[in-house]
């Protein structure tokens, strides 16, 4: 029985999230591929040759992204795990305030508020900046961190590290020992999800960077909205690589824990 | 084995006074429970001994000692809770030993300690299990297990036997009871449960509403009360009103004789009480303090029949023998033994 449950698990998976990759696969080895045919009647590796060529700047935008992607989820590590845990675990004046605050950049759309920020930005001289990207996709990550964070605090709770404190650990030993391996594979998730968030980010990247910057989405938007699907296709592939490499990695590391995760971790 | 005092602690949340004044003191080895309904202030007391959280004013001492600076990882007052009890990323040993790894303990001797107490918890071999594995009452003793093997200066449970079914109850009961004698640790622990305390405790610190009520031995609490509500908690709600004076006490039933030395409320407006188990239904004639009841209700309760009774308008719960018979509504005649009856001041409650 569990067994046909994984299976079927297994399959929903495949169509839903895989499927999708595998004409992005083929257009990205197609030359001609008009309507009719089922496969491209022309192969090519040209636009490979051109994603992997210093002039298409993938290079470039991969490395950028790459490194945004990973300050962004230590900073939001750094803000966003203190305030999860305040927010989980104390009663203070304001608390419904700063829960409102952080669902806010979820309803509003970024481009509205990054548009305020860009003002801001250029008096304090952190557009066209590196740390300034940094800083305007923290904008979106942080609810995540924050949101997925205080459930995993609130469902922890305070008496292990109680405990510990009790039995001769100091406030650093218990984080150690106690409060970071409990909450660990909470963390994984949340920093999944600030990782593929700063990932995905097109307009903020465009207004705060801009064009200083360059992304992995900045170079994938104009083949997208131009007629080089080949192109376009190869790129979306290096796009979507982190994003299923991460998941594949963490959910190794959830698969011993969580059920829901766990089938993601035979892939 | 450490001494243990409170003084004047206060705890206030907002504007809510969790404890009140609280002063007690605890001896070397001795077991007390703090007994009290929940949300009675029990809980944060024990939670500023062990300095897990601050008193608004009071003092905390060990050996004579103020704790109130002292962090709670060098106070060496060792908390159990009763959930969440086991660290789960760790193996049964690595829980034991982890107070001992905090100290610094080298590897071998922390072996042979954690060893050591997974024996006297009767849990031996358990080292490499891990904590999911174990069930309730084995995960308790595994804490107790964590908790002792540090040797701390007072050993905090906080109720600790809430989550368990009867009979493993019984069973930590004795453990615990067991342990805690033979290592001699001052042990303090919270519980709702007035049988609990009475069966476990050297003595009882009985809270309402964050003020001490009464700090005292078991049997004080049935044989002494000091008020009708600790009377209340205690399953005695048999009260009469009346007026003492000197070794006797009128009231609507007539004169009753006390004695005069067993008990401490002055002269003037006071509350008759005896306990169910101790009123008479069959008077010896010579004894004296014989009044007129009436029967309300006969409950037959295996070991011994429950009759309510009405006493000059104040129901009464008399435990008699289990063969005995009356009718429903027939006036009988039951003795106040002169020994049993205790006073409590009139109270407005």
């Amino acid at each position: 029985m569990q067994k046909t449950i994984r299976w079927v698990t297994m399959a929903v998976i495949f169509v839903v999230a895989l499927a999708p990759i595998l004409p992005q696969f083929v257009w990205s080895f197609s030359h001609r591929w008009l309507f009719p045919a089922l496969l491209p009647t022309e192969w090519s590796t040209e636009p490979w040759d051109y994603v992997l060529s210093p002039t298409s700047r993938v290079g470039e935008g991969f490395a950028n992204s790459l490194s945004i992607a990973v300050v962004v989820s230590l900073l939001s590590i750094l803000v966003g795990l203190p305030a999860a845990r305040a927010l989980a675990l104390h009663q203070f004046r304001g608390k419904v305030v700063i829960e409102w605050l952080l669902m806010v950049p979820i309803i509003v759309p970024g481009i509205v508020a990054t548009m305020g920020i860009h003002q801001v930005f250029i008096r304090l001289h952190l557009t066209d900046s590196f740390i300034g990207v940094c800083l305007v996709h923290l904008i979106p990550c942080i609810p995540y961190m924050v949101l997925v964070m205080s459930s995993v605090f609130a469902n922890y709770g305070t008496e292990l590290e109680d405990t510990a404190r009790t039995l001769g650990a100091g406030p650093l030993a218990v984080f150690r020992f106690v409060t970071l391996p409990g909450i660990f594979s909470g963390l994984l998730v949340a920093t999944m999800f600030t990782f593929l968030i700063s990932w995905g980010q097109y307009i903020t990247t465009v207004l705060i960077g801009g064009g200083t910057i360059i992304t992995l989405p900045m170079v994938l938007f104009p083949f997208i909205s131009g007629t080089n699907y080949s192109n376009a296709a190869a790129i979306s592939l290096i796009f979507v690589a982190p994003a299923i490499l991460v998941l594949i990695l963490t959910s190794r590391q959830l698969g011993r824990e969580s059920a829901v995760m766990g089938g993601f971790g035979k892939l | 084995m450490t001494h243990v005092v409170l003084r004047d602690l206060t705890r206030r949340f907002g504007g809510v006074t969790a404890v009140d004044r609280l002063s007690l003191e605890i001896n070397s080895g001795e077991l007390v429970a703090f007994l009290g309904p929940s949300g009675c202030g029990k809980t944060t007391t024990l939670r500023m001994i062990t300095g897990l959280l601050l008193p608004t004013s009071g003092d905390v001492l060990f050996d004579n000692k103020s704790m109130i600076t002292v962090p709670t990882e060098k106070r060496g007052a060792v908390m159990v809770f009763q959930k969440h009890l086991l660290f789960p990323t760790m193996t049964v040993g690595q829980n034991v030993g982890f107070g001992l790894r905090m100290q610094g303990v080298e590897k071998r001797e922390m072996q042979r300690r954690v060893d050591e107490m997974l024996e006297l918890v009767k849990l031996p071999g358990f080292a490499n299990r891990r904590a999911h594995e174990l069930s309730g009452g084995q995960q308790q003793r595994v804490a107790l297990a964590r908790a002792l093997v540090v040797r701390p200066k007072v050993l905090l449970l906080d109720e600790p036997l809430a989550n368990l079914d009867a009979n493993l109850r019984l069973e930590m009961r004795e453990l615990i009871r067991n342990i805690q004698r033979e290592m001699s640790i001052t042990t303090v622990f919270v519980t709702h449960d007035q049988e609990e305390a009475v069966m476990l405790a050297d003595r009882i610190a009985l809270m309402f509403d964050g003020l001490l009520q009464q700090y005292a031995q078991p049997q004080d609490f049935y044989q002494r009360p000091t008020s009708a509500r600790v009377a209340h908690f205690f399953r005695n709600d048999n009260l009469l009103a009346g007026i003492r004076r000197g070794a006797q006490v009128e009231t609507a039933l007539g004169t009753l004789e006390v004695d005069a030395d067993r008990t401490q409320q002055p002269d003037g407006k006071v509350l008759v009480t005896v306990r169910p188990e101790d009123v008479r239904l069959m008077p010896n004639p010579d004894e004296g303090n014989c009044v007129e009841a009436k029967v309300l209700l006969q409950v037959y309760m295996g070991t011994h029949t429950q009759v309510q009774l009405d006493l000059a308008g104040h129901t009464w719960m008399v435990h008699s023998p289990a063969h005995f018979q009356a009718q429903v509504g027939q006036t009988i005649t039951v003795q106040l033994p002169r020994s049993n009856i205790w006073l409590l001041p009139e109270s407005a409650s």
